[in-house]
């Protein structure tokens, strides 16, 4: 008997029929050819999450992306009329890159009121308008209004800030993201910014990291070593079941109970926990959103036990909320079939006290320490899945759904982009 | 010879483990990494009984106007975070099973 409420299918996978429940090939995901393919279908034709506005705090300040998956460095920045706007980064007279500093090939960050290019000094506004030719008179009928920026689709939804390469795209962000999204809105987002960021390159495709994030199936196994130890087989013993999964289009989110915070029994969790009051599910003493009730999409089935929610916005973007009011982020950044770079990004309410400042400092760290389990046994699955041998399909259970999800989702949009593709040739 | 102290006059005791009040994670997280366990477990077992105390004189302070003694304490507390992961939990350095892996900090608070 399962402990939560299942749909009446039974499963929730057989609620999703198109998912299907034979066993899966991960050859989307040791293939360069197909990794070229994700890059045409999905990196240059979907919303791509880029970070907050925050990131961009006054009129003129901007940042730099190397977006390796679109094939592509971008310049995002804040206008003087408050609006964010993305450009390629390549100046319009023979091609340079605009915007860097000391290595080409690293992102950086500032406030300016206009670009300039260090090659010949073409100037651009923060519209991308091209404002000034150097010996503009030795050119041939050139009219600077022909020399913006290229522009590239740029939107904000709750401070989010995304981008879509398609140029031909019309499908707005926000209908994009889709009903797991709208119910998140009204979330106090701009609230939580005190910000830790981390970085990792991952010798793993990209979709087999997110699958590691989103399934718990794992965690009482590969983290049985941060439980005290007669919480670690009792764990192991219950297994894991989430709470409730969700699937919206290329979407998906998993409601997860837990985070013993405080615990009944104080013996259950480490003693830097129980001195800080804090864990990896966060501090145990709330911080304070300012709001009544949490938005529908969080805790969906409003449990009592409820812990933690984990959102999947296609490709590559997760929002983790934790029940003591921080969120966490992931972003899956490929840059070679078999490897991409992970950014996790914390934010929380910024601390009032040094024992607040601590109790998130110990949920950071936590987080650091799960991560780095999580990213070596993804190599060693790499490594095997590319090796030479006559397995090539693997079970996937209930609580494994948002990976079947996931690889079948990345199928799908390479599949359509090569009808289309067809079709147009 | 007078010494200068790095950490508040109420945390004398700790002066020996001064060198863990570091700023950043990624210095506290390089300085674990190339510890022994026996450092650790030492820096551990002095400051950890110490921690309400740290806490409470900390909390003498709006966290954005700590003077450079108590935010010294205030780092030495982090790095205790991060040497609490071996101590408590791996009974090594680095966690098991992280091969070359590694998680850097990217962007923190100043403080």
């Amino acid at each position: 008997m399962p402990h939560y409420t299942k749909p009446a299918e039974g499963s929730w996978t057989q609620h999703y029929p198109e998912l299907g429940t034979d066993p899966v090939s991960y050859d989307d995901s040791i293939s360069p050819e197909f990794y070229e393919l994700e890059r045409e279908a999905i990196f240059r034709r979907t919303w791509l999450n880029l970070g907050r506005v925050e990131q961009l705090p006054r009129k003129g300040s901007y940042f730099t992306r190397e977006m390796d998956a679109a094939g592509t460095s971008i310049i995002v920045v804040r206008g003087m009329d408050d609006e964010v706007r993305a450009f390629h980064n390549m100046c319009r007279h023979r091609g340079n890159k605009l915007v860097w500093q000391d290595y080409p090939r690293e992102e950086t960050s500032g406030v300016c009121r206009q670009f300039q290019c260090k090659y010949h000094a073409w100037r651009y506004d923060l519209q991308g308008q091209c404002t000034f030719v150097q010996q503009e008179q030795e050119f041939f009928d050139l009219d600077k209004a022909d020399y913006s920026l290229a522009a590239v689709q740029c939107e904000v939804w709750e401070g989010w800030i995304f981008v879509n390469f398609d140029a031909s795209n019309t499908t707005p962000l926000r209908e994009y993201l889709g009903e797991l999204a709208w119910g998140l809105e009204g979330y106090p987002f701009d609230k939580l910014t005190q910000v830790h960021r981390y970085r990792s390159e991952i010798g793993a495709n990209w979709k087999l990291f997110i699958d590691a994030f989103v399934e718990f199936y794992h965690a009482p196994i590969l983290h049985s070593g941060q439980y005290q130890p007669d919480e670690a087989a009792k764990v192991a013993s219950y297994g894991y079941e989430a709470l409730a999964y969700g699937i919206d289009g290329p979407h998906g989110m998993v409601s997860s109970w837990g985070g013993i915070a405080p615990p009944k029994d104080p013996s259950m969790v480490k003693p830097m926990e129980r001195e800080l009051r804090s864990g990896l599910f966060g501090p145990w003493d709330h911080a304070d959103l300012g709001i009544d009730e949490l938005p529908p999409s969080v805790n969906p089935t409003r449990h009592k036990n409820w812990g933690t929610d984990s959102f999947v916005f296609f490709p590559n973007f997760m929002i983790l909320f934790w029940k003591p009011n921080w969120v966490l982020t992931y972003h899956y950044w490929p840059t070679s079939y078999n490897t991409h770079i992970f950014e996790g990004t914390a934010y929380f309410v910024p601390p009032k006290t040094a024992r607040e400042r601590l109790a998130q400092e110990y949920a950071v760290v936590s987080f650091k320490e799960y991560g780095l389990q999580d990213a070596n046994t993804l190599e060693a699955t790499q490594s095997m899945l590319e090796s030479n041998t006559p397995v090539k399909t693997f079970p996937l259970n209930d609580q494994e759904i948002l990976l079947r999800h996931l690889h079948h989702t990345a199928r799908r949009y390479v599949d359509e982009y090569q009808k289309t593709t067809l079709v147009g040739a | 010879m007078a010494t200068t102290s790095v950490l508040p006059s109420e945390f004398a005791d700790l002066e020996p483990f001064a060198g863990w009040a570091l700023q950043g994670e990624r210095a506290r997280y390089a300085k674990r990494i190339e510890s022994t366990m026996d450092e650790l477990q030492a820096f551990y077992d002095a400051a950890f009984p110490r921690t309400q105390a740290a806490l409470d004189y900390l909390d003498q302070f709006p966290l954005d106007e700590l003077p450079e003694d108590a935010k010294h304490l205030l780092w030495l507390y982090c790095a205790l975070i991060t040497v609490s992961f071996p101590v408590e939990a791996w009974r090594q350095p680095r966690v098991p099973d992280s091969g070359a892996s590694s998680i850097d900090a990217i962007l923190e608070p100043v403080i």
